[in-house]
């Protein structure tokens, strides 16, 4: 059943695939069928692994911190309704700026390797993560926070004890969307200035017209993509039964 | 445990503009259970609310505090009307929250002989979602008793209880509050009139006491005659308010 569900989407896009390029008589090095960019993925299977290597890498660590980093904030602003106030407005800016624009620059800052990737995919997830977070942090129900106060506990002690754990289903949604925006960081990073990675490896292929071995890669991108959130999701549903399972 | 203070509340009560309680004054004596009863909408939680200190909220014009001058921040204990229990913590955890905010050791075998008490003995490892609504709210009064405080403010305790439930659950408490000052909201004539040591009635008029003298230490047995009295007595003064 569950091959069904997920082999029949996957025929019919392969099938569209197939269909458009003989209905528009699509030259391979425009749009190459699918047999041909599964032969790609074949014959670059070690060079795709390579590039595939380090995107993930950035993917990962960016993922981590802005994780850290959106969790800390969203933690401080909702400690202080001061800071919530001043700083709110620009937290919103951060992302009211295009990545793209800021790529170049982190390119600059940050080096040609790793680390203006990981900027990249971590400023890219640390509004969503930090957002999600924060709303869930401020929306507890009034009722156990007075209960907790009662009981004698000072604002920090009920933001660990009460606060912190309810809001965690709210982290994970902000995670959950982080894990798809993340592989976009990366990504941008790459294209912007990069000697390896995925989207580098995009960027070559196209300049060489080697349009299959493009596409394999953009696949390899979606199909880890896909996995990143089925993994993050898995962990928030881990953490959502653990708040209620008997 | 401190000697339980008496409470006493002189004023008016407001929230953006609308009054939610009051112009009013009562007391509640130290070391004795008072019932408050009234129709819905009088301000009854209000008043609990001002002596638990959570009145941010809202505007007190006028005092709510201990008759021994000393604050009542750490001495009270509330049961609200809503449970309160923290979904993602077992029974038992719930029981021993207090212990845990205030950085101290949770006594388990404390709540354990509390769970047994209320009948969850066997459900202290579950979490609340597994509860049924009267199992939960016996979690909250186990949970208050835990907090072993001299003055406890309670918002009707035992509205989602099966009569039999309710009944055992009102002689515990009765025996595990005596003492102590307890300020008891409820809508149940016949509760009041098995646990009041003095019997409050709130309305839009004011406060207005309904006599026990003469009757029996509680908890009184919910058939003895002044038990019944008491109850008919009360009715008839609610229906007349309502």
């Amino acid at each position: 059943m569950t091959a069904l569900r997920l082999g029949l989407p996957l025929l019919l896009g392969l099938a569209l695939w197939q269909g458009a390029i003989l209905a528009l008589a699509m030259p391979a090095f425009i749009l190459p069928g699918p047999l041909r960019v599964a032969e790609a993925l074949l014959a670059n299977r070690a060079l795709l692994a390579e590039h595939a290597a380090i995107t993930v890498t950035e993917v990962l660590v960016g993922l981590a911190l802005g994780a850290l980093l959106g969790w800390l904030s969203a933690t401080l602003l909702a400690l202080s309704p001061v800071a919530a106030r001043s700083l709110r407005p620009l937290l919103v800016f951060s992302q009211a700026i295009p990545v793209f624009a800021l790529a170049p620059i982190f390119t600059l800052w940050f080096g040609y390797g790793l680390g203006s990737k990981i900027a990249m995919a971590l400023l890219i997830i640390y509004f969503p993560v930090t957002s999600a977070f924060y709303d869930a942090l401020t929306a507890t129900p009034p009722a156990w926070v007075a209960q907790a106060r009662i009981m004698g506990a000072g604002p920090a002690r009920i933001l660990w004890c009460v606060r912190m754990p309810a809001a965690l289903p709210g982290l994970m949604s902000g995670l959950r969307l982080a894990a798809v925006y993340a592989p976009i960081g990366a990504i941008i990073g790459e294209w912007v200035g990069a000697s390896r990675g995925l989207g580098y490896l995009m960027l070559l292929a196209n300049g060489r017209a080697k349009i299959d071995l493009m596409f394999a890669a953009v696949l390899v991108v979606a199909v880890l993509t896909i996995l990143l959130h089925r993994a993050v999701d898995a962990l928030a549903h881990w953490v959502e039964r653990r708040q209620t399972d008997t | 445990m401190t000697p339980p203070p008496g409470l006493a509340f002189s004023g008016r009560v407001t929230a953006g503009g609308s009054v939610l309680l009051g112009p009013v004054e009562m007391q509640a004596a130290a070391g004795r259970w008072t019932c408050l009863l009234g129709p819905s909408g009088t301000g009854k939680s209000t008043l609990l609310h001002c002596f638990a200190g959570l009145a941010e909220a809202l505007t007190l014009d006028g005092r709510a505090e201990a008759q021994d001058d000393r604050p009542l921040q750490g001495r009270v204990a509330l049961m609200a009307q809503s449970d309160g229990l923290l979904p993602w913590l077992t029974v038992q955890e719930n029981v021993t929250l207090g212990a845990r905010l205030r950085r101290r050791r949770p006594d388990r075998t404390r709540a354990q002989a509390l769970l047994a008490r209320v009948g969850l003995a066997d459900l202290a490892r579950r979490k609340p979602h597994a509860l049924s609504g009267g199992q939960r709210q016996r979690a909250a009064l186990a949970r208050t008793l835990y907090e072993d405080r001299p003055v406890a403010l309670l918002d009707e305790p035992f509205s989602a209880l099966d009569v039999a439930t309710r009944a055992q659950m009102q002689d515990l408490a009765a025996s595990e509050l005596r003492g102590r000052t307890v300020l008891h909201v409820t809508h149940d004539p016949a509760e009041a009139a098995r646990l009041g040591e003095r019997i409050l009635v709130l309305t839009a008029a004011g406060i207005e006491e309904i006599g026990t003298d003469g009757a029996p230490p509680i908890p009184r047995a919910p058939d003895a005659g002044a038990t019944l009295a008491t109850t008919g007595r009360l009715t008839r003064r609610l229906l007349e308010a309502a």
